[in-house]
This record gives structure tokens, sequence and C-alpha cells, in this order.
């Protein structure tokens, strides 16, 4: 009897783990064609790209400015063992261009933004405003969704350039202001190190995680169960999900876009 | 005309709805009462097409809602709709205008400068020129019902849905509701289907009134003909008593 029920719970959860899968990747595959299809109301994006983008411009400047500054300091101590001190720069500017740039601005995004966006759109949803929309024939997806998801693709590799000019700025204080490098050194090296296609695999890096932003928090809102504790439990669901993914995804996106950009 | 047919919904075991069938006549208004729990906004919420029955048919004018597949049919069917939600639902991110104007904006894809005639024109209508530059927060609750009944009719919809019109409201401003629906049912003249659990008071919107109980409807006839009928549960529930059929879970 034991085995039949254990059996049976082990069913059900396979089959809600799927359903709910594909459930999200249809809500993903909506967003996007809703992108695509008019009609289109460019001042819902621009609100966004101003809430998720612009607002998040200072937090993801100072967060740049203390990486770059750490790192330098790191990058000297390390370095000085093998005596290239010389090459700070680039160990800076490669490691916030190439991987930290796109992963902390993924993070802070997530975490000021997309628990901003699961909670709103989960207060929507209890308070019958979706439901509303539906009711008017306005399709939520097409009017809440896919100006965040896009506002989430357009901002994160505008936030990430900055925070890679912010985080280089403050390794280059650092390490030419405190820890007596050469600064003509010091950018030099980063300028004969760094390539395009360093850049490039930032930005699609960033560009990547956008996209994960924007899919979980709007999916874990306008799915958020009942009251109070539903949308609690939406926004803490979706900024641990999303973090994870962008950590995830960053692994195999690294393998991929190295392998590709190598060759 | 609403025509719901043998609709059955459930969620997991819990059967909600058991073969349902209601007929709304063109230009009459129907109350669907019971307690609380019994599924009487899952019926509304089938109407509208936002949830799906198990089994059943629910037409709407000559379009039936349950065979429209993707949103694009059903938001065509759901053109001939206003709706007043419970909490009146409002976009608190908008202003009350811009609330108003938004089925005008959103889904008639009105130019701004003939949706705000139509919108002064409604405002005055139902006493909200005061409050047009405010935010949902700012007014009271039976304000912000007055501007959900302005955004319901602005479009001027064939049918009017509405979910427990006087919920969280004080008896003066649930009977301000009930002397609006009134007043709008005589101007604009729409089919309505009205949720509620508040009797008698319901009576005075409705010219048919249908009562669910355990998923099933168990009475229906004119205002006059519940008041009178002898089916105990019904007597119970007007009378608001605790003990009869009806138990509180």
């Amino acid at each position: 009897m034991n085995f039949v029920a254990t059996t049976e719970q082990f069913g059900a959860f396979i089959i809600d783990t799927t359903a709910s899968w594909g459930r999200s990747w249809m809500f993903l595959y909506r967003t996007l064609v809703a992108l695509v299809k008019p009609p289109y109301r460019p001042y819902l994006y621009l609100q966004q790209v101003l809430q998720i983008g612009v607002n998040s411009t200072l937090v993801i400047a100072l967060i740049g400015l203390f990486t770059g500054a750490v790192l330098a300091v790191q990058g000297e101590y390390t370095l000085s063992k093998f005596g290239a001190t010389a090459y700070t720069g680039p160990a800076v500017a490669l490691s916030l261009i190439r991987e930290l740039g796109p992963v902390l601005t993924a993070l802070m995004v997530i975490g000021r933004a997309g628990s901003a966006v699961t909670a709103e759109l989960g207060i929507m949803r209890i308070t019958e405003q979706i439901d509303a929309l539906r009711s008017m024939a306005v399709d939520p997806i097409k009017y809440l969704m896919a100006p965040r998801v896009a506002a989430g693709l357009i901002a994160m590799p505008l936030l990430c350039g900055i925070f890679n000019v912010v985080g280089i700025f403050g390794g280059y204080l650092v390490g030419v202001g405190l820890l007596g490098l050469s600064a003509g050194t010091f950018m030099s090296q980063i300028i004969s190190a760094v390539g395009l296609v360093d850049v490039w695999s930032g930005f699609i890096k960033a560009s990547v995680f956008g996209l994960i932003f924007g899919w979980i928090s709007c999916y874990k809102g306008y799915t958020c169960g009942f009251g109070a504790q539903g949308v609690n439990k939406a926004t803490t669901q979706s900024v641990v999900t999303a973090s994870v993914a962008v950590l995830i995804v960053d692994y195999f996106l690294t393998s991929v876009l190295t392998r590709v950009f190598m060759e | 005309m609403i025509t719901v047919r043998n609709v059955h919904k459930r969620f997991g075991s819990q059967v909600v709805l058991d073969n349902i069938s209601i007929t709304i006549e063109p230009g009459k208004t129907t109350a669907v009462v019971g307690p609380s729990g019994v599924g009487k906004s899952v019926l509304l919420k089938l109407i509208m097409g936002i949830m799906q029955p198990d089994s059943g048919e629910i037409w709407i004018g000559d379009d039936k809602i349950t065979s429209a597949h993707s949103e694009s049919q059903k938001n065509a069917i759901r053109r001939q709709l206003g709706v007043l939600f419970q909490s009146a639902a409002l976009f608190d991110s908008l202003t009350i205008y811009n609330n108003i104007a938004f089925p005008l904006l959103e889904r008639l894809r009105m130019s701004a400068s003939k949706a705000h005639e139509k919108v002064l024109a409604i405002a005055e209508s139902l006493s909200l020129t005061p409050y047009l530059k405010n935010h949902p927060e700012q007014v009271s609750i039976g304000i912000r019902k007055r501007v959900g009944m302005a955004r319901a009719l602005i479009t001027e919809p064939k049918v009017l849905l509405v979910d427990e019109p006087n919920t969280g409201l004080d008896p003066l401003d649930g009977q301000e509701v009930y002397d609006l629906i009134n007043a709008c049912k005589n101007q604009w003249g729409f089919t309505g289907l009205v949720i509620s659990h508040e009797l008698p008071e319901v009576f005075q919107v409705s010219e048919r009134v249908a009562m669910i109980l355990k998923g099933k409807i168990i009475a229906e006839g004119t205002p006059s003909e519940m008041i009178a009928s002898a089916d105990p549960a019904v007597q119970q529930f007007l009378n608001g008593r605790t003990d009869g059929p009806i138990k509180i879970q």
C-alpha cells in the first residue's frame, strides 16, 4: 500500500514539474511572439527601460567601482608573486568584461528590479487587475510582460557596459593611485589584451541574462498564488530561480562562447 | 443574451459547478446568489473566458466563448463585455481619468481626443469629474466602484458582469452602487449578470435570481418567487439563519 502511495506521489510530482516547465516555456514563447506582433506600445517599453535600467544605474556603477577596485588589489597581489604586476590592468579588464560584469550586473538587477517586477505583477494578479485586462480584451502578455522582457534585453547589456567602464576606472584608481602601478602600462596593457571578441562575449552573456531576468520575474509574478503569502513566495522564488539560472547558464555560455570565439 | 448550458467545472477532486444552466434574456439582469465559496465567481470567470469549463457551453449573444481557443478569438467575444470586479480592479499606476480611458485607448485604439470627450461625458454622468486626476488609492472604495462602473460601461458593452457589487461597502455606499447599476441599466440597457451573496438587496437590480448551492442551481425565479420559495435552503439564506441545510464551513 505504501509503495503504491509513494509511486503515486512520485508520479504526481513528475507530472506537476513537467507541466510547470511546459507552462513556463509556453509563457516565454508567447511573450517573444507578443514582442514582434503589433500593436506596439513604445511608451510602455520606455517606461520599463526607465524602471529596470535607468533606475538601476547608480547601484550598478557603485558595485562596478568597488568590484574593479577589489580586482586591482587582488590582481596586483597575485601577479606580484610572478613578477607580473604590469598585467594587473588586463586582469582587471578581462575579468570584468568577460565574466564579472555580465554576472554581477545580472545578479544586482535581479535583486533590485526582478523582485519589484514579480511583486508588482503578483499584486496585479491577486487584485484581479490582470483579469480586468483580459476582460477588456487586452492581452496581459503583450501589455505587461513583453515590455518588461524587452526592457531586460535592452537594459542588461547597457548596464553591463556601465559596470565594465566604471569597474576598470575603479581598478585604475586603486592600481595607479594606491598601488603605484604605471598609468601608461596599466592602460596600454588593457588595450593590447582586450579584443572585440571579449567585449562581444560579455554583451551576449548580458543579453541572455536579461532575457532570463525578464522571463523568470514576469512568469513568477504572473502565476503568483493567493494573498500576501503568495506574493512573498513568488518574489523569493523569482530572485532565487533567476540568480541560480544565471550562474548555471553562465557556465554553459562561457564554454560555448570561448570555443566559438577562440576558433 | 447569455446562455450557460450544462456547465461542469472541477478543481482536482472538488466539483465547483455541476451541470449548471442559466439563460439571461437580452436587456434583463439575473442575480446569481449563494453562500461564499459555492463557485459564483468561477461562473463569472467562465463567462469571461478567463477559465475553461470541463464540459458544457457558454454563449454570449451568437458567440460561443467555450469554443474560442486562442486569446484573440476570446478577445473578439470579450469586446461585448463590461465587467465590474469585486474590488473594482483599477490599475493603481494610472489616474482615474486614465483608468476610465483605458478600454477606449487600449482596446478600441481610439484617438486621445475622442476618448477625452467620452471620458468627460461618463465622468459627468457618474459624478466622477472631481476625482479624475486622483489615483485609485486616494479615493474611497465607493468611488472606486463608480470608476470601475465607468470603465466597464464606457465602451457601451452589450453585457455587464458584476461581481459582488457591495463587498467592503457600508450600507449607504452599498445602496449607492445598486442605485448606480439601476441608473446605468436605464441609461445603457445592457444584459446583466450580478454575482452576490447580499439578499434581499440584490433583488432590486435583478429581474431573475438563481441560487447556487453545492455546485447546483437549487432555485430560480423572479425575486418575489424567491422570497415566497418553500425551499428551506433559500429561506435559510434569505433570513441569514445558521440552522438549516446550508452548513457553514
